[in-house]
């Protein structure tokens, strides 16, 4: 038995997700641990600190963009290549498109929104998160393989054990299509603290009356060094992006911290981010239901209380 | 164009979620076609009437799903398919539709970027991978020129715009379309539009859920006085620790 996990890697750097998909691999206790890595990264060999044996290091410029058949591709032939009958991968843009392609390829079961480490004592059996935040179901995978994608967050990564990591040069074989999927353009945000992957996210709805009154929310993020967000009718009125739109139909995130100024807290919108550590809410209406998910609550008038807690975390010196 | 989108039926986004045992306690639980799949449909109408193309809906479950399927044909499918089994899991619904579908031509299949109940997230590039057709997940904007499907999906940090030959699998998300309320006449002319059902051709479902469990709820909210900013940033440092 042995476990792959496929790690991204951004600006040279392992992901701090892709840690966490390592330290899950490393706690299954199912044998060696070798990491696939088709990003530029450096210091791979450091990852024997979290319990990784080997590095599969492909060089292939063509896989740059992270195009997902040929990632899929990747992460199986790896798989076969080391006999790995687990792949563990944390959840992104990407893992989410290839897990249930290499599940396909490999004829494993797949997993996807992992919360747990696996218990084996009547069969293999993952929690995942499902119902949108509103529940667990504890998930029996049968079959030899398995590709588990693992939620954010899912557990803290581990570092403390000993032993450089083997890198080696891998080359994938690819299928005739897995480059059908052109890339015509990528625009990146700019300058802004990414919401998928921000610790700190300020969040505002339709109680901020307009796209004009942003600018005291914008300042409270950029004191917090937090992301911004808000909820589904204000990126509907295009008074924000749609990217920063939180909830069952939107983002899901589980920052340490999210601030909700001027949302009701509908169910819906609560669905993308009770999974938050702390929720403070700011709401005019002592009766708003957002108060009942919330660890601690304001209740006044968000023209009134922003400014002032932007100015009292410049004061701790925050 | 000849279109095809997958519909999962789902309690209403308002439920509240509650088992029995190992069964969604279905009391009182109003079921609708998954959030997302309806941004597909909305999309796939647009498109479909731009092209005088055909478009077929199609649920992998039990009779009960019938009212939510002729929704979808309220909203503007021409026809429906209905494939007679429980959906059992993601692996399970999408041998069924890679079965259905292999044979029929379509030009897309489209479909939700995840069902709003297992949130898996898994049947559109399992049948992607079946029938050996590229997957666009998630899928924002989507525009046909000839041939080729140009595409938005949201990648870390930003968007990335692709274009591939058809056909093609795609999971939507907003802001593809607007979704699209049944009118009158829509939902009387779904009555007469034909839903077929079919028997499923394997019954191979590789998970089972053993059991369930609800989320901890969370303390009691502290309330802070809205004059007292310094004390909400102290808890937040000293009692929270986050920041
Ligand atoms: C299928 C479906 C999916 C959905 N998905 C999502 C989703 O993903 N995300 C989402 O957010 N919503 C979603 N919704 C919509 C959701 O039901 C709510 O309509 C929405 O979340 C309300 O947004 P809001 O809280 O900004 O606005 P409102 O509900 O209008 O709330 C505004 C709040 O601001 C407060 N307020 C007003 N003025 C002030 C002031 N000066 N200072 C402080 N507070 C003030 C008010 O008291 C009120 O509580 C979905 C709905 C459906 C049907
Ligand atoms: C009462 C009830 C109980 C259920 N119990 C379970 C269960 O225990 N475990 C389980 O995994 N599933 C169960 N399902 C089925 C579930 O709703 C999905 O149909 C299926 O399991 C795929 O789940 P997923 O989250 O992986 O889908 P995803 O991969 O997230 O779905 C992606 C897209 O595929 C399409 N799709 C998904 N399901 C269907 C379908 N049935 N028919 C047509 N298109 C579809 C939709 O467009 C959807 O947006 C149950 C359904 C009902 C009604």
């Amino acid at each position: 038995m042995s476990v792959l996990v496929y790690i991204e890697a951004d600006n040279n750097a392992v992901k701090k997700s892709s840690l966490e998909a390592l330290t899950y691999a490393a706690k299954m206790n199912a044998g060696d641990v070798t990491a696939l890595v088709t990003d530029k990264a450096e210091n791979l060999e450091e990852l024997g600190k979290y319990g990784v044996k080997t590095v599969l290091q492909v060089n292939d410029e063509k896989l740059s963009t992270r195009p997902v058949s040929a990632i899929a591709s990747a992460i199986a032939g790896a798989a076969q290549k080391v006999g790995a009958n687990a792949v563990v991968m944390s959840r992104s843009s990407t893992v989410d498109a290839a897990a249930p392609r290499v599940g396909v390829k490999m004829k494993a079961t797949v997993a996807s929104n992992v919360v747990a480490l696996p218990q084996n004592e009547n069969g293999f059996v993952v929690r995942r998160g499902v119902f949108t935040g509103k529940a667990f179901a504890d998930t029996k995978l049968e079959g030899e393989n398995k590709i588990l994608t693992i939620a954010k967050n899912a557990l803290a990564v581990d570092d403390s054990l000993s032993g450089s990591a083997t890198v080696e040069a891998f080359v994938p074989e690819f299928g005739a299509k897995d480059f059908a999927i052109k890339v015509t353009d990528v625009k990146k945000q700019e300058g802004d603290i990414l919401l998928p992957e921000a610790d700190l996210v300020v969040s505002a709805g339709r109680g901020m009356k307009g796209p004009e009154n942003w600018e005291m929310i914008e300042n409270l993020a950029n004191k917090l060094g937090a992301a911004t967000a808000c909820s589904k009718p204000v990126s509907d009125m295009d008074w924000r992006p749609h990217h920063e739109h939180v909830g069952q139909t939107g983002i899901k995130v589980a920052p340490s911290l999210y601030i909700a100024i001027g949302i009701s807290g509908a169910i819906q919108h609560l669905a993308g981010v009770n999974s938050s550590k702390t929720i403070v809410v700011i709401n005019k209406d002592s009766e708003a239901p957002f108060f009942k998910s919330a660890d601690y609550g304001i209740v006044g008038d968000a023209f009134d209380v922003v400014p002032k807690l932007t100015e009292a975390l410049e004061k701790a010196g925050i | 164009m000849n279109i095809l989108v997958c519909i999962c039926h789902v309690p209403d986004t308002t439920t509240k979620i509650k088992f029995t045992g190992t069964e969604l306690d279905k009391n009182g639980v109003q079921f609708i076609i998954g959030p997302y799949d309806d941004y597909a449909l909305a999309r796939a109408v647009e498109l479909k009437e731009a092209s005088k193309g055909k478009l077929t809906v199609l649920n992998v479950g039990e009779a009960d799903t019938e009212p939510t399927i002729r929704k979808a044909l309220a909203i503007g499918a021409d026809n429906a398919v209905r494939i007679n089994a429980h959906p059992k899991d993601a692996y399970f619904v999408a041998e069924q539709i890679a079965a259905y579908a292999k044979d029929k031509n379509f030009d897309m299949i489209l479909m939700g970027r995840e069902a709003s109940d297992y949130n898996g997230g898994q049947v559109h590039g399992m049948v992607a991978e079946m029938l050996d057709m590229p997957c666009i997940v998630p899928c924002m904007t989507l525009e046909v020129e000839g041939n080729t499907a140009k595409m938005g999906r949201e990648i870390e940090g930003g968007k990335e715009y692709v274009e591939c030959e058809m056909p093609f699998v795609a999971g939507c998300q907003e802001p593809i379309a607007e979704w699209k309320i049944p009118n009158m006449r829509g939902i009387m002319m779904a009555r007469k539009k034909p839903l077929e059902v079919i028997e499923p051709t394997s019954q191979s479902a590789p998970t089972e859920v053993m059991a369930y469990q609800l989320p901890a709820e969370r303390g009691n909210v502290k309330m802070i006085d809205a004059d007292n900013m310094d004390e909400l940033v102290r808890l937040l440092k000293e009692e929270a620790k986050v920041l």
